[in-house]
């Protein structure tokens, strides 16, 4: 892949106190790029994510983030990145479209784009009866498809999603993983987290973390070649086997 | 019992491992009582006064001399008529009038009984019963005969220096009892719900009632801790007095506990929340027992349907009672009203608590 | 034993339990799987007697779950959902808190729970909170089992928590198993289904399938075909524009498809050589669990 760069870091690091959560990681991300960031729990992914988003400062190690240094830009970096996560998605107590503008409104978008994007998207979701009803009266997997637009509404360089399919039932995953097609094919990087292991094989490249440090990081057929094993499941399996540190959150 | 001590001792951890909040417990009272006793002063000083003396006779003059040789009157000279009074105050440009009736010593020297009018900005009712309250004191240091009104002679009797501190310490109490017990056995058993572990709890054989009691005790020993830190500091650094029977401050003050923890009690159970917790403490209780008890605005100043509420505050009867005991030095027989209507409180709230207590989620 | 006959619950609008009947045999895994929302949650919390379901029964061992929740309180092991544990008490503090309020102690039962519990054990002055989401879980397990309950009733234990950790997770549940304990699970994970002897698969409240996994996947008439292409994304709209290709679904680094019987796989494999791709590969699948779900929901 010789497209543009997106996401570079080099010799990344995180410690709080003696611990090291993050250990000197080093990678590329290329723009349309859906990059798998897999790891067992407390392997170092979510602080990972946060320096990241640019909010986490590391400790050492340097890197930019659509174009910015994280060091020093992370205001611009914010303007220029989605975030989703499984916890923190939508507010429940807003209907479907204020929840759209409210996030429209605070990338800055005018009300006439708000506008006519917020239509677009019910459109495409085909949601457009939806417009109306509380967020929280959604099923999750429509939440999730939602939360995800609303992430990707201000056509950010890249999103970051934290687990974002957990809990959903399979065929909404699914479409959940259309959508995330959909927008590589436009150009937005995306930088996924998952525990479902099939998702790994939709990803075009899977880093694998184990105890803060990256343990492999290629595309998921190299992967399963390198490792002689038959599934992504089998791979992570291999490698988080490996880990010595279980002891941390 | 082993159960139930394993909880107790349970509930202490979580005390003991929240730095900030045990900080919070057991410094508010210290910072509230250092706060009220010297930062807020509620002593007014500097009355602006006038005089309007048709008498000018010897009664009049040596009452008016005492007025202004009081350094909390700051003496504005004579008046000449009541319109020209009803300009100054309206006008703002004084605090306090004095009228005496004319033939002011004749009257008192022959009938026994003289006329004497206090005309007082009240536009702060607070200020305008203090200043009535000082000139009252000092009328009444001149003649026994002069009549005044009796619930000012009853705050002037027992509080002669007319410190503000005396007024406050039962109020601290009060409240500080109120959000210990209350606020804070509400917010950790609804913590429970909120962590699940209630699911869990519900699912042993303990029972929920155990489990509420069990919440209860680290904070009646929290409680125990500020109240003797509250009559320390109070004794000590503010100078004021326990008057009455310690034994029957501390028994009121137990009981009081007891009706504060049971609303905690009764709390928890309505709600699901630690958010709606503290919101329904706050408005609820801390509201009320700040304005409507009588510790900061006095009750008697309030509209006739606020006086109505103001009852159903607990810690009016309790602010109430502490007074009388600490402050007043009375016995018990001129608490039984207070203590009747705190202990009818707690029955009523303990029923209604185990009635809310449920076996399921 | 489980045993639920109609049981019925709504909340306001929404109906969380349709009318549902089971029953779970003595010392079987038994996997409720179906996403969030299914009801799940609310059928565990009726059979931990948290909840009264508005109509129908339910017993465990031959108690009723509302009229002797007390009893049932006895014998059950429950897990809910988000790990119930206390943050700012350690991993012993815990255990022991658990086992005092369920009238027993650490080392009475510790043979039970000894196999996960030693795993955890290296940090047991650590504080719940500061432990990562697998360790949570099996300390979560260990409270659960600490009054060695008949039956193990585990609301999403393994929601949240990584491949690995899941596996350790199962294997325990395995080992409680063939110490006699009836284990009842849920989650969200389709991929877990094999693990169970049996399954439930449950959507909008009502259970769609009720077998062995095994037998759930041989009711699975249609044939489905494996379909590999270099572009996954866009073969995957590529077989879905094909007006006879009936359903297809990514799965991992292929597509299952299936397709009207009158299109031949050497017709599919043609279309798709026309569309560009040139890496195709077409085999039979062996339909999974996740397979099934979705037929069987797709039809309702």
């Amino acid at each position: 892949m010789e497209s543009e760069i997106v996401i570079n870091v080099s010799e990344l690091t995180k410690k709080f106190g003696s611990f090291t959560a993050v250990d000197r990681i080093s990678f590329d991300v290329h723009k349309g790029e859906i990059f798998g960031f897999l790891g067992a729990n407390g392997a170092g992914k979510t602080t990972a994510m946060q320096m990241l988003c640019g909010i986490s400062k590391p400790t050492s190690g340097k890197g930019t983030v659509a174009g910015y240094d994280i060091l020093k830009e992370n205001e611009k970096i914010k303007r220029n990145i989605g975030y989703m996560s499984q916890r923190f998605s939508l507010y429940e107590d807003l209907k479907v479209w204020e929840n759209i503008r409210l996030f429209g409104g605070i990338y800055g978008l005018t009300d006439k784009e708000i506008k006519e994007k917020t239509n677009e998207l019910l459109h495409r979701l085909r949601f457009e009866s939806e417009r109306n009803t509380l967020v929280k009266s959604l099923p999750l997997g429509w939440k999730q498809k939602l939360a995800f637009s609303v992430a990707v509404f201000h056509t950010p360089q890249i999103v970051f999603l934290d687990e974002p399919t957990g809990g959903v039932d399979p065929a909404m995953r699914r479409q959940f993983w259309e959508m995330i097609y959909e927008a590589s094919d436009r150009g937005i990087t995306v930088f996924v987290t998952t525990h479902y292991m099939d998702e790994a094989e939709y990803c075009h490249r899977v880093s694998i973390m184990v105890d803060g440090r990256i343990e492999a990081l290629d595309v998921p057929g190299n992967l399963k070649e390198i490792h002689q094993a038959q599934s992504m499941d089998e791979v992570f399996r291999k490698l988080a086997r490996k880990a010595t540190r279980m002891d941390n959150g | 019992m082993k159960q139930f001590l394993s909880f107790v001792h349970k509930e202490f951890y979580h005390i003991l491992r929240d730095g900030r909040t045990m900080l919070i417990l057991l410094g508010m009272p210290v910072v509230q009582i250092l706060l009220f006793g010297f930062a807020i002063n509620m002593e007014v000083q500097h009355i602006r006064t006038v005089i309007f003396d048709p008498a000018q006779d010897a009664a009049t003059r040596d009452i008016t001399e005492r007025l202004t040789a009081n350094p909390y009157f700051h003496m504005q000279g004579y008046v000449y008529s009541s319109d020209e009074i009803n300009k100054l105050l309206q006008r703002g440009e004084t605090d306090v009038a004095i009228v005496y009736e004319q033939n002011f010593n004749e009257n008192l020297v022959h009938s026994k009984k003289a006329q004497l009018q206090i005309i007082a900005d009240a536009s702060n009712p607070n200020t305008g019963t203090i200043v009535a309250g000082y000139v009252t004191a000092i009328v009444g240091e001149y003649h026994p005969h002069i009549p005044y009104r009796i619930e000012v002679e009853n705050k002037l009797l027992y509080n002669p220096e007319m410190k503000s501190a005396y007024t406050f310490v039962p109020g601290i109490m009060g409240l500080v009892l109120m959000i210990i017990c209350a606020i804070m056995t509400s917010i950790s058993i609804v913590r429970e719900k909120e962590r699940g572990t209630m699911e869990v709890l519900l699912t042993s054989p303990l029972k929920p009632g155990t489990v509420l009691i069990s919440k209860t005790v680290p904070y009646l020993a929290l409680s125990f801790i500020n109240l003797i830190t509250i009559l320390l500091l109070s004794y000590f650094v503010l100078g004021v007095p326990i008057q009455g029977n310690l034994a029957l401050l501390v028994a009121v003050s137990v009981l009081f506990i007891f009706l504060s923890l049971s609303l905690g009690l009764l709390i928890s159970t309505l709600v699901q929340t630690q958010v709606t917790a503290v919101l329904i403490s706050g408005i609820g209780l801390m509201m009320p027992t700040l304005i409507l008890s009588g510790m900061i605005f006095p009750i008697g100043n309030m509209p006739e349907p606020l006086q109505w509420v103001s009852s159903a505050v607990p810690a009016r009867w309790y602010i109430a009672a502490v007074k009388k005991v600490m402050i007043e030095g009375l016995g018990f027989t001129h608490v039984v009203k207070e203590v009747g209507i705190l202990t009818a409180m707690v029955v009523f709230l303990i029923g209604a608590s185990i009635a809310k207590i449920k076996n399921r989620l | 034993m489980i045993a639920a006959t109609n049981l019925h619950k709504a909340y306001e609008k929404v109906t969380a339990l349709n009318d549902l009947s089971f029953s779970v045999n003595d010392g079987e895994i038994f996997g409720v799987i179906g996403p969030d929302g299914s009801g799940k949650t609310t059928l565990f919390r009726i059979l931990a007697s948290l909840l009264l379901p508005d109509s129908g029964s339910a017993g465990i061992n031959g108690w009723d779950v509302v009229k002797d929740f007390r009893k049932i309180r006895r014998i059950i092991g429950y897990m809910p959902g988000k790990f119930s544990l206390y943050p700012d008490l350690s991993v012993e503090e815990n255990l022991r808190f658990f086992a005092t309020v369920f009238n027993t102690t650490l080392e009475e039962n510790y043979p039970l729970i000894k196999d996960i519990y030693q795993q955890i054990e290296p940090f047991k002055k650590r504080r719940a909170g500061a432990l990562s989401g697998g360790m949570k879980q099996k300390l979560a397990l260990s409270c659960a089992l600490i009054h060695k309950p008949e039956v193990l009733i585990l609301d999403e234990p393994t929601t949240g928590v990584d491949p690995v950790s899941r596996k350790e997770f199962w294997d325990m549940l395995e080992r409680l198993k063939s110490e006699g304990i009836t284990v009842l699970v849920s989650t969200a994970y389709m991929d877990e289904a094999s693990l169970c002897d049996r399954i439930a698969l449950m959507r909008e409240g009502s259970f769609i399938a009720i077998d062995t996994p095994q037998n759930i996947i041989n009711r699975y008439t249609e044939t489905l075909w494996a379909v590999q292409t270099e572009n996954l994304s866009a073969s995957l709209r590529d077989l879905r524009a094909h007006p006879q290709v009936k359903t297809c679904f990514a799965f991992g680094n292929e597509h299952h498809v299936t397709v009207q019987p009158d299109l031949p796989v050497t017709g599919l494999q043609c279309y798709l050589q026309e569309k560009g791709y040139s890496k195709v590969r077409i085999n039979v699948a062996t339909p999974t669990v996740e397979d099934c779900f979705m037929a069987l929901t797709s039809e309702t």
